[in-house]
């Protein structure tokens, strides 16, 4: 075993949450910077771990494994491979702005970071966790800190938001814990190894294939979230501090699509096939649903949430399309790297998305779209920032999410004519609901009502500007990210097919 | 030197980054930024005409942009004589409305970023004329998009200004819709967005005639959009709110034209599926007509325009569909000229007077000499008044419809109808007299830096048509063809015709608009309802927000609150359900569980307390107790 990168980046933000709980809890400035550093050193080890991956196998790379409960053959198994190495640098990422986005949070502050540097932990275990055990651990140890940040540090609403979030992703964990108990139950000798259980996978029989997919159906549907399991998140990012939004579209959602891809897909080859269809349509409904209801909202927030229900459609449906292609004998996964590319490019851009909102929340206190107006020429930096997400956000080409709905359309077009037909009117509705907002708030007469706002600052520009500039790299140039990804894809595509 | 043509896009981009990250506050700067790399571009586009005129293979550089097992998305450049041709017109007008843009934009507060903004469409608009695929074409496409959202939003303080902006996005972006379904069936029946593999596998007859006819349809709803044709054609009229300048380059001569250029680059498919051509050419001449005839009676200097341009669109579109890939072409590139010119033209008006309602015009001759003259010339280039060169394309378009009667009677109506429209604009604002004193004094010829790119545009007006001249030996349909290359032959007969068709509209206008012996009101009073009808853009807009918008504005707010009264009603019911439950359990729990707990507890124990009265701790009593009990043993025995 090499030099254990996977767990220094784990556990770093822990011995960071210890070393804030030592400091003077009045000392707001040391807690900010320490926090930070701390949050620094996994995003620079991720940049080391992509660049060490070698993206021409799908064989897991940098993995750590040891013995842990023996008598249960749980072990301590880490490892990598094309779908966990970028989502474990969107986490540190994201991880890093966030905590540069809390500044200005007062109250509280010491447990305020310790607990996000904890939540980081949690989130970085799940993407290199190969052990279910191990998995599932990180999964819940993540809620518990999630569930804090929205009930103290979150809005009007923040204790009704909090429970709902942590009982309704309980709710789905449990089904996920009974289907891993399934699953160990089923092999012999009991196993935890999530790559053990991968080659076993076809093994399992029809039925329990089906009932455990179902299971594992339920826990990751409620995270992406698929219609109609989908309300929690409005509640939740409405009352949840600017940098838990970022954090929770920006991460939290693609643990959903994850789960699928990682577990669910190689594991349940027959359940994938079974259920494929219904997956698309599921896709179909929440691209045209969550755009639509996005199109009412009133709250800026709310319609960012539910432009990711709108969002995540198109990573489902992507993900619903794998076959062999009968001419080439390749395997497609066109429609899975559009997928895993709109989980890539809707963390940077809604994660965004949020960190304006707050921006702006911050100075007005409100984020009721109709209570603004005309802020271009009263804040044209800001306005900027936002339009260019904005655009990003409705599929501009150039930016990554147009990549990324493009290749969802052309993957799955050969699978789903007419699904896709029907998804690509969410085109046109995001554009409408987009420009709306845009224009509501950004055009038009400058409401003089608040003339005392100010311009976005140097920090929080500092915090957004990488976001973009990735973007705009990953839309003009999308090569390395589909490059990283695809043996891996092409090996799931091939299990699914077994 | 073609394979670096792509430096001809680059510039502008570049123009529009540093304007926009560095020299936003130095407005001088800025635009020579923006000129400066616009007029490079036109040095290298002409060279590069040159060049073409002298050898005119086709030449392709492709790289892989994206790469999967099954399929790949490519980028790259194709350059042939319609590119070249195209280059040109959009590197031409671009740079002259750019110049002109130095007088017309001289006071805003946000010149730089205007510049900036001419930049990225300029770059955006190369991009789509040398992009050798379809996948890059509507990157560049959704990019021309996005650039005619932010100039028509330029003054974005007047909702309308900002209403018309998202009306033109979200119009195109409807249009867009079938152009990715287009592209999709493309992938999939041809294996290749390429447009030489695309187009030598529909030649071949690779791809099913019904499939390659869906495909065309498909493709010709991007065009249909973004060259606003019938029925997405409402976005241009509205698209006027943005400042003179850019409606001629971008909503005249070279954006909207867009459309035109994707069919004529596609003439492959349509010629191969003449059912999608059929369709594409009955399009054109229902938008050709509808756009002219609501021209007729309308009183916004640049609505009228804005209708032409709509329906000489049209035009284009019809030429293409009925196969003539060299009268469609032709009349784009002779349109951009005098269209552009129109508009700036308008823009110098509008400049002088402060009005854009052709009714509070008038004898306007005289003071702005240039713009008149300029102005006169285009709107006879339009009309279609030989030598000019809207003769020639025009000529080439009637001749297209040969052997078609239907088209070309509405073409001659259509004709017909140019001519009256633009000289009832053109005798309303230069002629007779002033009808708002005020305005006339005020007005005056505008600065050099906007009557020099009139000029210039006058002559284009004036001989651009001549490379067609059906005399010429290599005349333009032996440069610019689809398939073989054709000499022009004349038809003497057509130019005759249409050449009436134009003075007798032009001789309505003067009898109605100059001599005044035909009433214009009586004839409006007359027929009421037909002017009613026309003067309301034949209620468009209205059907449209009663039967598209409204509705699904109407779907979005019940989405919503199914939303939230009832999956997130059931999500909470589950919630309070389980609450109810544990209290429903609490109650069993203390009432029956620890009720049957306790009782049992309080039953052994009163029994318990029953007994003890028995242990009393008498000795003579348990002796009683023992001798009763051995009494009663013994009677049990004997009996």
């Amino acid at each position: 075993m090499g030099f254990p990168i996977l767990s220094l980046m784990i556990f770093t933000p822990v011995v960071g949450m210890a070393v804030v709980m030592m400091l003077n809890k009045d000392n707001f400035k040391l807690i900010r910077w320490v926090s930070t550093g701390f949050s620094i050193i996994p995003l620079i080890l991720s940049l080391i771990l992509a660049a060490g991956y070698d993206s021409s196998t799908s064989a897991m790379q940098f993995v750590e494994k040891a013995s842990w409960i023996p008598s249960l053959s749980i072990q301590y198994f880490l490892g990598v491979d094309g779908l966990s190495v970028p989502m474990l640098f969107l986490t540190t990422l994201l991880s890093t702005i966030s905590l540069i986005v809390s500044f200005n949070i007062t109250n509280r502050v010491k447990e305020y970071f310790a607990f996000f540097l904890l939540l980081e932990a949690g989130m970085l275990g799940v993407f290199a966790s190969l052990d279910f055990f191990l998995f599932y651990v990180f999964w819940e140890v993540m809620l518990v800190p999630m569930y804090f940040l929205i009930g103290i540090w979150g809005g009007p609403r923040k204790e009704y938001a909090a429970i709902k979030f942590f009982l309704y992703t309980l709710f789905g964990s449990i089904f996920m814990l009974v289907g891993i108990l399934i699953l160990y139950l089923s092999t012999t000798p009991h196993t935890l190894d999530m790559m053990e259980l991968i080659t076993k996978g076809s093994a399992f029989s029809h039925s329990i294939q089906i009932m455990v997919w179902v299971f594992f159906f339920v826990a990751f549907a409620i995270k992406v979230p698929i219609f109609p399991f989908h309300t929690w998140l409005p509640d939740a990012h409405v009352e949840a501090p600017t940098a838990v939004s970022i954090i929770l579209a920006g991460v939290l959602l693609k643990m959903g699509t994850y789960g699928f891809l990682r577990i669910s897909y190689p594991m349940l080859p027959y359940g994938t096939n079974y259920f494929a269809y219904p997956f698309a349509i599921l896709g179909l409904i929440g691209i045209i649903y969550g755009a639509l209801v996005s199109m009412a909202q009133k709250d800026l927030k709310k319609l960012v949430a539910y432009s990711s229900v709108s969002h995540m459609g198109y990573c489902v449906l992507g993900m619903a399309v794998f076959f062999i292609d009968q001419k080439s004998g390749q395997p497609h996964i066109t429609g899975l790297a559009g997928c895993y590319f709109q989980m890539f490019s809707h963390g940077l851009i809604t994660g965004a998305m949020f960190l304006l909102v707050g921006v702006l929340y911050d100075r007005a206190h409100t984020r009721e779209i109709a209570a603004f107006g005309g802020l271009g020429s009263k804040l044209p930096v800001y306005t900027a920032f936002m339009s260019a997400f904005a655009m990003a956000s409705l599929g501009l080409p150039g930016m990554s999410g147009f990549v990324a709905e493009f290749m969802v359309f052309i993957g799955s077009f050969p699978k789903y004519p007419v699904i896709t037909g029907l998804a690509v009117i969410g085109v046109v509705l995001s554009a409408a609901y987009i420009l709306r907002m845009v224009q509501r708030m950004f055009l038009g007469e400058f409401n003089t009502k608040w003339s005392g706002l100010t311009e976005i600052n140097t920090r929080e520009i500092i915090a957004v500007t990488p976001l973009l500039l990735l973007t705009v790299a990953l839309g003009v140039y999308p090569k390395p990210l589909i490059t990283m990804i695809s043996a891996t894809l092409q090996n799931i595509v091939t299990q699914v097919m077994r | 030197m073609r394979e670096f043509s792509w430096i001809i896009p680059l510039l502008p981009l570049l123009s529009f980054l540093v304007i926009l990250l560095f020299t936003r506050e130095n407005r001088k700067l800025s635009s020579a930024i923006s000129i400066g790399a616009i007029a490079i571009g036109f040095i290298y586009a002409i060279s590069l005409l040159i060049r073409q005129l002298g050898d005119n293979s086709e030449f392709e550089m492709r790289f892989a942009w994206a790469v999967f097992p099954t399929m790949s998305l490519e980028v790259g450049i194709l350059i042939d004589s319609l590119t070249t041709m195209m280059l040109v017109v959009v590197v031409t007008v671009s740079m002259l409305v750019q110049i002109y843009s130095l007088g017309y934009m001289h006071g805003d507060p946000r010149f730089s970023r205007y510049f900036a903004y001419l930049s990225l469409f300029t770059f955006s608009m190369l991009g789509l004329v040398l992009a050798n695929n379809f996948f890059l074409v509507f990157i560049f496409w959704e990019l021309v998009g996005l650039t005619s959202y932010l100039l028509i939003g330029f003054w974005f303080e007047k909702k309308s200004a900002s209403d018309a902006g998202k009306k033109a996005f979200i119009t195109t972006r409807i249009g867009d819709m079938g152009f990715i379904v287009g592209i999709l069936l493309l992938s999939i029946y041809a294996g290749t967005l390429n447009y030489r593999e695309v187009f030598a596998q529909a030649a071949g007859g690779v791809i099913p005639t019904a499939a390659l006819s869906l495909a065309g349809i498909f493709i010709f709803c991007g065009a249909v959009g973004k060259s606003a044709q019938f029925p997405l054609h409402v976005w241009l009229p509205d698209a006027m709110e943005g400042p003179t300048p850019v409606s001629a380059l971008i909503h005249a001569a070279t954006m909207v034209a867009a459309g035109v250029y994707l069919v004529a680059r596609s003439m492959a498919i349509y010629a191969n599926a003449p059912t999608a051509g059929m369709v594409v050419a009955v399009i054109g001449i229902i938008t050709s007509l509808l756009a002219a005839s609501i021209a007729l009676v309308q009183n916004d200097i640049k609505r009228i325009l804005a209708y032409s341009t709509v329906s000489q669109l049209g035009y284009m579109i019809m030429a293409l569909g009925l196969g003539s890939f060299t009268a469609g072409t032709l009349h784009l590139m002779t349109h951009a000229f005098f269209k552009a010119l129109l508009f700036l033209c308008a823009g110098s008006v509008i400049h002088a007077v402060h009005t854009q309602d052709i009714q509070f015009m008038g004898g306007l001759r005289g003071k702005m000499k240039i713009t008149f003259w300029a102005m006169f010339i285009a709107a006879l280039s339009i009309a279609g008044i030989p030598p000019l060169s809207g003769f020639w394309s025009k000529d080439e378009i009637v001749t297209a419809t040969m052997g078609h009667p239907v088209f070309m009677v509405l073409t001659l109506l259509v004709a017909f109808m140019t001519a009256f429209y633009m000289f009832r604009l053109i005798f309303l604002t230069f002629f007779g007299t002033t009808r708002d004193q005020q305005a006339y004094d005020h007005a005056h010829e505008s600065p050099r830096s906007m009557t020099l790119p009139l000029q210039i545009l006058m002559v284009l007006s004036i001989c651009a048509g001549w490379v067609a001249i059906p005399w010429l030996k290599e005349g333009y349909s032996m440069f610019v063809y689809f398939h073989e290359p054709e000499a022009a032959h004349p038809h003497y007969l057509i130019m005759l015709v249409s050449s009436i068709v134009a003075l007798s509209g032009i001789g309505l206008a003067y009898l109605m608009y100059y001599k005044r012996s035909i009433s214009a009101d009586a004839l409006a009073a007359k027929f009421k309802p037909l002017y009613t009808t026309l003067y309301n853009k034949w209620y468009f807009d209205e059907i449209y927000d009663r039967v598209i918008i409204k509705p699904v504005l109407a779907l979005t707010s019940g989405l919503w609150t199914f939303d939230n009264g009832v999956i997130d009603w059931v999500v909470n019911f589950f919630g309070k359900f389980t609450i109810w439950v544990s209290g429903v359990k609490q109650w069993f729990d203390v009432h029956i569980v620890d009720g049957a707990v306790n009782g049992l507890g309080y039953t052994v124990w009163s029994f318990g307390a029953l007994i003890r009265q028995v242990q009393t701790g008498r000795v003579q009593l348990y002796g009683f107790f023992i001798v009763f009990g051995i009494v009663l043993m013994l009677l049990i025995k004997v009996v």
